[in-house]
């Protein structure tokens, strides 16, 4: 009787644990078959304020709505789309594997990159840039953030480039994420965090930091944003016809305007496909 | 015993015990006045970097979904080393040098082994010769190293909960004539699994601390891995994130170690004839004690 | 076979985790001996504040810990611990954090010592009309610490493993520079074999080593 009982608790402690876990994959199968018919899936970032941008309205930014539109060109409506996360490691093994259709997640097009994937675009040139506080008048030139604190994103380009080329005595904080470096500039223990212009200035434009940052300026290396598709897909023709589109009908300059408006972020003009400047 | 440490105090020694928790609380309250300055500084104790907490939108968005891969990896890996530690256990005490020594190796080896170690591997593992899809990849890899070493733990605690019992049990089942797998299953590990009740459920929060290493290294999507997007769209309020997650961790570990007492203070009151129950801090807990990362 | 290996400072990596270790070690086991003596004195405030430390700490995951030391004490509150560089910053950082962590199951090992001490130990040395502080010191404690070589062995194995925790924060140990070999190099088994090897190298000799130390200093009873 007395082992029954323990029996029975340890059963119970079971079943919680199964049913708990059966919650969570039955969610994610709700997610995936919502809406039926068919679906297209699309990485994007989730923590880049501007361009791609979990929030608790859903998502938002200026790659959010380059996919869109594409997506609406290729025939499907806006909740047809399924939104993943494709963090800068994962993107070519994302797309090689097929877990997604297209990636439009600050992607820029290189040599290296083209090797594993096919991209279409470019739909936006951005450039290396720092982000430094607004009253630092010290740093006036790349070579100034030899003596500087300066954070940036594991294993980024950003960071090779700065320590190769730019600033190699740069004193420099590696963080999984760059919304961990901004905290840290605005206290003063980093001066300054390096990344593409277009994704610093939407950091600079969020609410809580409006005023605090500035853009250097330095644009530092060419990068030009792609929409990443697997090798050899057909995809890429559609997509550059569905680009070229955005821009002709003032789609593209709306979603500039409305994205990058509000961080005062001096973009470049829309990029003819296929022309990448090096 | 701490009692007897020291006498009953006299006026002198309650003077001076008087003149210390002063000297300390001026300690503490230096430090709490030191930190609560800082972060006043800084801006972190605005109630602009607090507020999200006390609305629906940050827990629905950021913080209970993490909770919830929190939970799921924490319980899938317990469900999956239960029944492999047990194997490994009951393997280590064969009879058979040929399962003994292979299930010993096997056990030390991954208790010699930082899980972060195994979870690394295993994420590597998955991506290149699984087709797992690249979501679920992260869950598989916190899951995998998990089990790995957890199931060696538990293999250790079943172990050292067979060998407690009274030797009188074996003998008394091989005198009534039950062959050894009998013994095993019929005798030894009902009693045994039940003295273990407690140990395993504090088990529980070494694994429930431990996929927080998933959510730092691996990417995968968990309570504390929901710090980043929260704190980048609520205008970096990090500590504020911080404070909520660890007072969540907390909370849930708390709510497990005191389940894990209240069950072994019910076996052992309950089971008095054989008495072997391991306390929540036996074998698996001097061992949890640290793994717990 | 093992080409890939040039260009990656392997030793250098382990060497840093055996800094952290040692490092971390006596950091925790000064601190957490001053928790337990606080846990087990006589003045009341002390005795709370060493019960809610060791309670929250031990059940708040090392990894939050770590990364809050970085975010938190680093970024946020300017906290530099006297460096200048960040690899330096970080190092210590780790070392603060794995002590905080550490020290409070080094706490939970000499309070179990301190109750395998024969109340009549303890009794005797106050007809002495020692002072608890002298009970503690020489009586008491020497004699805790014998009988607890075991737990604390377990404890440093497990802050062995827990240095790994370090890579979180960037720190150049053994798990930092395996992620970064694994994403590079092909050979995932080879890799993985040869850092588990590292590990297994370092916790596998401690507990030999310990155990056998601590069945010579133990105290026969």
């Amino acid at each position: 009787m007395k082992l029954r009982k323990a029996t029975a608790a340890s059963a119970a402690v079971l079943a919680l644990a199964l049913s708990a876990t059966a919650c969570s994959s039955g969610d994610k199968k709700d997610e995936g078959s919502s809406g039926g018919g068919k679906k297209i899936t699309v990485g994007i970032k989730f923590d880049q304020p501007g361009l791609g941008q979990k929030t608790p309205q859903g998502y938002s930014g200026f790659d959010v709505d380059v996919a869109k539109y594409v997506a609406k060109k290729l025939g499907y409506s806006e909740d047809q789309i399924e939104w993943k996360e494709a963090k800068s490691n994962d993107r070519e093994t994302m797309l090689q594997r097929g877990d997604v259709d297209f990636i439009a997640a600050t992607y820029s097009i290189t040599p290296e990159r083209e090797e594993k994937v096919d991209f279409a675009g470019p739909y936006l040139l951005a450039h290396q840039d720092v982000l430094i506080r607004a009253d630092d008048d010290s740093i006036k030139s790349p070579a100034d953030l030899n003596s500087k604190k300066l954070c940036s994103v594991t294993g980024s380009t950003s960071a090779q480039n700065i320590k190769n080329k730019l600033a190699p005595k740069a004193n420099l904080q590696n963080y999984p994420t760059y919304s961990a470096c901004l905290g840290g500039l605005q206290n003063k223990a980093i001066d300054a965090l390096t990344t593409d212009d277009s994704i610093l200035a939407g950091y600079a434009a969020q609410e809580q930091f409006k005023g605090k940052f500035k853009l250097a300026g330095f644009k530092m290396t060419n990068e030009n944003y792609g929409i990443g598709v697997k090798k050899g897909s057909d995809l890429k023709d559609k997509i550059n016809k569905a680009l070229e589109e955005m821009v002709a009908d003032g789609s593209w300059e709306k979603a500039v305007k409305a994205n990058f408006g509000p961080a005062n972020y001096k973009y470049e003009p829309a990029p003819k496909i296929g022309e990448i400047k090096s | 015993m701490s009692s007897v440490l020291y006498d009953a105090q006299g006026p002198r020694a309650k003077r001076r015990n008087v003149l210390y928790t002063v000297v300390f609380l001026l300690a503490v309250v230096a430090l709490g006045w030191w930190v609560f300055r800082a972060l006043n500084d800084k801006g972190q104790l605005d109630w602009e970097k607090w507020k999200p907490f006390f609305g629906s939108e940050a827990w629905t968005t950021y913080i209970l979904p993490g909770l919830q891969n929190t939970l799921t990896a924490a319980f899938l890996s317990v469900l999956i080393a239960l029944p492999l530690g047990a194997v490994l256990g009951i393997a280590r005490l064969s009879d058979h040098v040929w399962i003994r020594v292979p299930a010993g190796v096997i056990v030390e080896f991954f208790r010699a082994i930082p899980v972060l170690i195994l979870m690394i591997f295993g994420l590597a593992l998955f991506a290149q010769y699984t087709d797992v899809n690249s979501d679920d990849r992260p869950l598989y890899a916190v899951v995998t190293g998990l089990v790995l070493y957890n199931a060696s733990v538990l293999a250790e605690v079943l172990r050292a909960g067979i060998l407690a019992l009274p030797k009188g049990q074996t003998e008394a089942a091989q005198a009534i004539g039950l062959r050894k797998t009998q013994i095993m299953t019929s005798i030894l590990l009902p009693q045994a699994v039940t003295a273990m009740l407690p140990a395993i459920v504090s088990q529980l929060v070494v694994i429930v601390k431990d996929t927080a290493l998933g959510g730092a290294v691996l990417t995968f999507p968990d309570l504390l891995a929901a710090v980043s997007p929260m704190s980048s769209y609520y205008g970096a309020n990090t500590i504020a994130s911080f404070t909520v997650v660890a007072l969540i961790f907390v909370l849930v570990n708390f709510a497990l170690t005191s389940f894990a007492s209240w069950l072994e203070r019910r076996l052992r009151t309950r089971r008095k004839s054989t008495g072997t129950v391991l306390p929540p801090a036996a074998v698996g807990g001097t061992d949890s004690t640290g793994t717990a990362a | 076979m093992f080409d890939f290996l040039e260009g990656y400072d392997l030793l250098g990596a382990f060497w840093v985790t055996v800094q952290l270790t040692l490092l971390s070690a006596i950091g925790s086991l000064v601190w957490g001996t001053v928790l337990a003596a606080m846990r087990v004195g006589p003045v009341p405030l002390m005795r709370g504040f060493g019960t809610a430390y060791v309670n929250i700490v031990r059940n708040i995951p090392l990894t939050v810990i770590i990364l809050f030391t970085s975010l938190g004490l680093n970024q946020t509150l300017n906290v530099t611990l006297g460096a200048q560089r960040f690899d330096v910053i970080n190092f210590r950082l780790a070392v603060l954090g794995l002590v905080a962590y550490t020290a409070a199951f080094v706490c939970e090992a000499i309070r179990s010592g301190i109750n395998t001490v024969p109340v009549g130990q303890a009794e005797a040395a106050r007809a002495l009309g020692l002072s608890f502080i002298q009970v503690l010191t020489l009586v008491v404690l020497p004699q805790a610490f014998r009988s607890v070589v075991g737990p604390l062995t377990n404890v440093l194995i497990a802050l062995t493993k827990n240095t790994t925790v370090a890579a979180a924060i960037g720190v150049a140990e053994a798990a930092l520079l395996m992620k970064e070999m694994i994403e590079n190099e092909a050979q995932l088994l080879l890799i993985s074999a040869i850092f588990a090897f590292g590990f297994v190298c370092l916790t596998l000799p401690t507990g030999l080593i310990l155990g056998w130390v601590g069945k010579k200093v133990a105290v026969k009873r």
